[in-house]
C-alpha cells in the first residue's frame, strides 16, 4: 500500500506515524498495568531501565566514527570523574566537532 | 478513596523546575530539529508539513528514517514498520516507570506519557533509582523537549542553511553524550554491570544481524533479564 505525497497524502502519513507513535508512549504503561508486579518483575524492570540506555549506546560506539567514540569517551571519563552531566556532555560534542574538524 | 488508590500528586512547582532543569540540554534538542526542518525541506516536504509531523509525531530518530523512505509515494506498511521498531523502546521505557505511574490516576498517567522521550525518561530512571520519585520531569522535562523540538524544526525549515552539516558540528552525538552521562550517573552494583555487559552485547549482535532497528528492545529486553533472574538480595 503506497500513498502519494501529495498535500493530503503527507497529512496522511504523518497522522499515521504519531499514532504509531503514540501506541508506543502509552502501550508500555498499558500492558503493565495486566502484569501484577512481583520482585521478579521489578527486578526486570529495573535491570532493563539502565541496559535500554546502554543497548542504544554500544553500537553507537563500536560502529561509530573516530569523532562518535572519542566523544563519548570524554563524556565517560568527566562523567566518572565530577559527575556532573552538562560538562561532560558539552565536552563530548565539542570534541566530536573537533576530531571531525581535524580528521 | 481516590486519594489512597493514586498517592502520586504532580506538584506544579517541581513541574516547572524540571522544565528549567531540561532547558539546557533542549537547546540541543532545538539544534537537532533545526536539521530535521532543513533535512524535510529539502527532502520535499512543506514547512507547514514538516512542522506537522515534529508536533504529532515529537520522534526524532523515526522522523528522519521517514525522510529516508521518501519519494513521489510512500509505502505505508513499511513506513509504519520502521517507525514502529525505532520507537519501540517507548514501550520499554514507559514500562519501567510503572512503579511510579501506577500511582497517578489513569488520566494523568496517560497525559504525562504524551511527552515521553528518551531524556526526560533518562532523568526519571536515574532518579527513580536513586531512591527519588520523580514523575514531573516527564511532563515538565516533556514540555521543555517538545517545544524546543517543534521551535527548532520550524528554524530550520526557515533558516535551515545554518546547518547544513549537523555532523560537523557534533549535534548527532548530543543525545548519546547524554544519555552516557545519565547511565554513569546511576546506581551501579555487580547486578547492573552484568545486565549492562548483556545487554550491550545482545544490542551488538542484533546490530548486526537481525533486522535494522530492532537492537535497542533485543539489547535491552536482554538486560533485564539478568534482573528477573539474578534478584537483589535484601529488599528494602
Amino acid at each position: 500500500m503506497t500513498v502519494e505525497t501529495t498535500a493530503f497524502g503527507i497529512t496522511l502519513i504523518v497522522v499515521v506515524m504519531a499514532l504509531v507513535t503514540l501506541a508506543t508512549r502509552l502501550g508500555g504503561a498499558l500492558l503493565m498495568s495486566f502484569v501484577p508486579i512481583s520482585p521478579r518483575v521489578e527486578g526486570f524492570i529495573n535491570a532493563m531501565a539502565s541496559s535500554v540506555l546502554i543497548a542504544i549506546l554500544t553500537p553507537l560506539a563500536v560502529e561509530g566514527d573516530l569523532g562518535a567514540r572519542l566523544a563519548l569517551a570524554s563524556t565517560a571519563l568527566l562523567m566518572l570523574l565530577f559527575r556532573k552531566p552538562l560538562p561532560a556532555i558539552s565536552a563530548g560534542i565539542a570534541v566530536a566537532a573537533l576530531t571531525r574538524y581535524l580528521v | 478513596m481516590s486519594g489512597s488508590l493514586y498517592p502520586y500528586h504532580l506538584e506544579p512547582a517541581k513541574v516547572r523546575a524540571e522544565f528549567f532543569r531540561l532547558l539546557p540540554i533542549s537547546l540541543f534538542v532545538m539544534a537537532f530539529g533545526a536539521a530535521y526542518g532543513l533535512a524535510a525541506v529539502q527532502t520535499g516536504l512543506a514547512p507547514l508539513e514538516a512542522t506537522l509531523m515534529s508536533t504529532l509525531v515529537f520522534a526524532g530518530a523515526s522522523q528522519f528514517a521517514a525522510l529516508g523512505m521518501w519519494g513521489q509515494e510512500v509505502a505505508l506498511l513499511p513506513l509504519i514498520a520502521v517507525v514502529f521498531a525505532i520507537n519501540s523502546r517507548h514501550l520499554l521505557m514507559g514500562a519501567s516507570l510503572y512503579p511510579m505511574l501506577r500511582e497517578l490516576s489513569p488520566a494523568r498517567r496517560y497525559s504525562i506519557l504524551l511527552v515521553l522521550s528518551d531524556a526526560n525518561w533518562a532523568v526519571a530512571a536515574q532518579d527513580y533509582q536513586s531512591g527519588r520519585h520523580n514523575l514531573e520531569v516527564i511532563l515538565g522535562g516533556g514540555i521543555a523537549l517538545w517545544l524546543s523540538w517543534v521551535g527548532g524544526t520550524l528554524l530550520g525549515v526557515y533558516f535551515g542553511g545554518l546547518l547544513q552539516d549537523p555532523q560537523s558540528l557534533g549535534l548527532d552525538m548530543v543525545l548519546g553524550c547524554f544519555l552516557l552521562a545519565m547511565a554513569l550517573g546511576g546506581k551501579k552494583s555487580p547486578r547492573v554491570l552484568v545486565a549492562w555487559c548483556v545487554a550491550g552485547a545482545t544490542a551488538l549482535l542484533a546490530y548486526r544481524w537481525l533486522p535494522a532497528h530492532t537492537h535497542v528492545v533485543v539489547g535491552a529486553l536482554a538486560g533485564g533479564a539478568v534482573g528477573f533472574f539474578w534478584l537483589e538480595k535484601a529488599p528494602s
